[in-house]
C-alpha cells in the first residue's frame, strides 16, 4: 500500500469539499450548537449542577466528540456510498494507478479529517461559551482524529454491508443514537444500574468524552490511561476491517 | 510485439462462469475490437485488462508483465480508461475533472492543466473549461470522459462503448478522434455494438459469445469467410 496514492484519494474528497463546504457546513455545525443552547442553556435551567459545574459546562466537552462521530459517520455512510454505488468515483479511481486498499485508506482518512474539522469548530464555540478552561485543550486535536478513525472505520463497515443506502437508517437509530445518549455526554453513567454502566463501558464514545472533559477542565489523572487504552484498541479492531468487507463488497 | 496476451482466461461469479477459456494477443499498434451480444463477457474481459477484475484461472500479461501487487500501479499507469458509464464527478467543472483525475497519476497541477487544455482542444470542450460537468449534453460529457482518459499519455487505450448513445454528428468526431489516436501508433481496444464502428476503426475483431471468443480475424476475412457485411456475421454466429 502506497499512502501518496492513499493521499491523491483524500485530495479529491478535499477538492469537492472545497466547493460544497457551505452546504455541508449547516448540517454539521448547526445540530451541535442546537443540542448546546436547547439542552445547555434551556434544560441547563432545571439542573442546578452535575459534579461541580454547570449543565452546559459538563456537556460540552462531550459534543466536540459527538459532532466528530456524526461528521465522520455522516462522510462514511452516505458520502462513501454515492462515491462507491450512485457516482461510480470508486470505478473511476480504480482505473488509475490507485489500488483498492489506497482507495479505502484515502477514505478512511478523508473521514477522520471531517471529524477534525468539526470537532475543532465546537471547540472554538465552547471557548466562545467560556467553557474551555485550559490550554490542554489542544491536547484534544489528536483525541478527535483518533475518534473520526474509530467512527469512519465503523461507517465504512456500515457501508460495506448496507443492502441499499436506506438501511443506513438501522445504523444510526440502534447504533449510533444508543452510543450517542449512553456516552456521558448528557447525564453521568455512574448513578445508573450496574448492568447499564458496564454495557456502557462497551462504548467508545464514552471514553472519548472522559477524555475531552478531562482536557476541557484539567482534570488529568492516571485514569485517562484506562480510556486511552480502550479507544486505542478499538482502533486497532475497527480500522483494519473495512479493507477487507469493502473489499468483499466491490471487487470481483 | 504483445499489448495484451490473455491464455486461458476464466471468471466464475460464483457459479456463473462469465468468462469459459478465452485465449487471445492483441499487438501493439493495433486497433483490437471485441463484439458480441450483452452478457456475451466483454466488460468482464475489459475489467481484467485494466486489472480490476481478477481471472479465476488462466493468465493475463499486459506488455509483457504480469498482474501482481508491485506491477498493478505500474501496468495502470500507462493504461487510458474510457469507460461506458459516466463517472464524471459531478460537483466539479470541466477542468477540475481532469486535473482531479491527472492527480491519481502523480501529474502535477501546471502539466496537468497544460495536458488538459491540449486535450480540451482536441475534443473541442475548450469553450467550456469551467463550466459543471452537470450541465454538459450527454455528448460533450462523453467527450470529456474521453479527454480524461487520455490525461496520462497511456500506450493502451480502452474504449468501453466509446459512442452509445450519441447524435451521428458527435460519433463521427469520436470517431475521428480515434483515427488520429490510431495514426500515433496507440494500442486500442474498443467494445461496441455498433458494427459500422468496428468495420471502420478495428484491425482485428473478436467475436464473442456466451464467455467465449468465437473467432478472431479482421472485419474483411470475417466477411469473405463468413459471407455478407460484419452485421450478418453477427447476427449468424451468436445467439446473445
Amino acid at each position: 500500500m502506497n499512502l501518496k496514492r492513499a493521499i491523491r484519494v483524500w485530495q479529491r474528497n478535499a477538492t469537492v469539499y472545497k466547493k460544497l463546504y457551505r452546504s455541508s457546513l449547516t448540517l454539521n455545525f448547526f445540530e451541535p450548537m442546537f443540542y448546546l443552547l436547547a439542552l445547555g442553556y434551556g434544560l441547563g435551567g432545571f439542573i442546578r449542577e452535575i459534579n461541580g459545574m454547570s449543565y452546559i459546562d459538563f456537556i460540552a466537552p462531550g459534543i466536540v466528540m459527538s459532532s466528530g462521530m456524526f461528521a465522520a459517520c455522516y462522510e462514511c455512510t452516505y458520502g462513501t456510498y454515492v462515491r462507491m454505488f450512485y457516482q461510480k468515483t470508486f470505478d473511476a479511481i480504480l482505473a488509475t494507478p490507485i489500488n483498492f486498499n489506497e482507495l479505502v485508506l484515502g477514505e478512511l482518512l478523508w473521514g477522520a479529517t471531517k471529524s477534525l474539522i468539526y470537532g475543532t469548530i465546537i471547540v472554538f464555540v465552547i471557548s466562545f461559551f467560556g467553557v474551555v478552561q485550559s490550554f490542554y485543550i489542544a491536547f484534544i486535536l489528536p483525541i478527535i482524529a483518533i475518534c473520526g478513525l474509530i467512527f469512519a472505520s465503523l461507517s465504512l463497515i456500515a457501508t460495506a454491508i448496507v443492502p441499499g443506502i436506506d438501511s443506513f437508517n438501522y445504523f444510526y437509530t440502534l447504533i449510533l443514537t444508543p452510543l450517542f445518549l449512553f456516552s456521558g455526554i448528557f447525564f453521568p453513567l455512574d448513578g445508573m444500574p450496574e448492568i447499564v454502566v458496564k454495557i456502557s463501558n462497551i462504548n467508545p464514545l464514552l471514553h472519548l468524552v472522559n477524555i475531552s472533559r478531562a482536557f476541557c477542565y484539567e482534570q488529568v489523572s492516571h485514569i485517562l490511561i484506562y480510556d486511552l487504552a480502550i479507544i486505542l484498541l478499538y482502533g486497532i479492531i475497527f480500522v483494519p476491517l473495512p479493507f477487507i468487507l469493502l473489499k468483499k463488497r466491490y471487487v470481483l | 510485439m504483445a499489448a495484451v496476451q490473455g491464455k486461458n482466461l476464466v471468471k466464475y461469479y460464483k457459479k456463473f462462469k462469465a468468462l469459459n477459456s478465452v485465449t487471445f494477443e492483441i499487438k501493439e499498434g493495433e486497433c483490437f475490437g471485441f463484439l458480441g451480444p450483452n452478457g456475451a463477457g466483454k466488460t468482464t474481459l475489459m475489467g481484467m485488462i485494466y486489472g480490476f477484475i481478477t481471472p479465476s484461472e488462466g493468465e493475463i500479461e499486459i506488455f509483457n508483465q504480469k498482474f501482481n501487487k508491485h506491477s498493478l500501479s505500474e501496468i495502470k499507469k500507462r493504461i487510458g480508461v474510457i469507460p461506458q458509464d459516466n463517472n464524471l464527478d459531478p460537483d466539479l467543472n470541466v477542468l477540475e475533472n481532469l486535473i482531479v483525475y491527472a492527480r491519481y497519476f502523480d501529474i502535477n497541477k501546471k502539466k496537468a492543466t497544460q495536458k488538459a487544455i491540449e486535450l480540451l482542444e482536441f475534443v473541442k470542450l475548450d469553450d467550456w473549461i469551467s463550466i459543471n460537468v452537470r450541465k454538459l449534453s450527454g455528448g460533450m460529457q462523453r467527450k470529456l470522459i474521453f479527454a480524461r482518459g487520455l490525461i496520462n499519455s497511456p500506450d493502451l487505450i480502452m474504449l468501453d462503448e466509446p459512442t452509445t448513445g450519441l447524435d451521428p454528428r458527435s460519433r463521427r468526431q469520436i470517431w475521428e478522434k480515434i483515427e488520429v489516436l490510431k495514426h500515433s501508433g496507440k494500442t486500442l481496444i474498443l467494445t461496441t455494438h455498433y458494427m459500422e464502428e468496428a468495420e471502420k476503426l478495428c484491425d482485428r475483431i473478436a467475436m464473442m459469445d456466451k464467455g467465449k471468443i468465437l473467432v478472431i480475424d479482421t472485419p474483411e476475412n470475417l466477411s469473405i469467410k463468413f459471407g455478407g457485411n460484419l452485421e450478418h456475421v453477427y447476427l449468424n454466429m451468436t445467439e446473445g
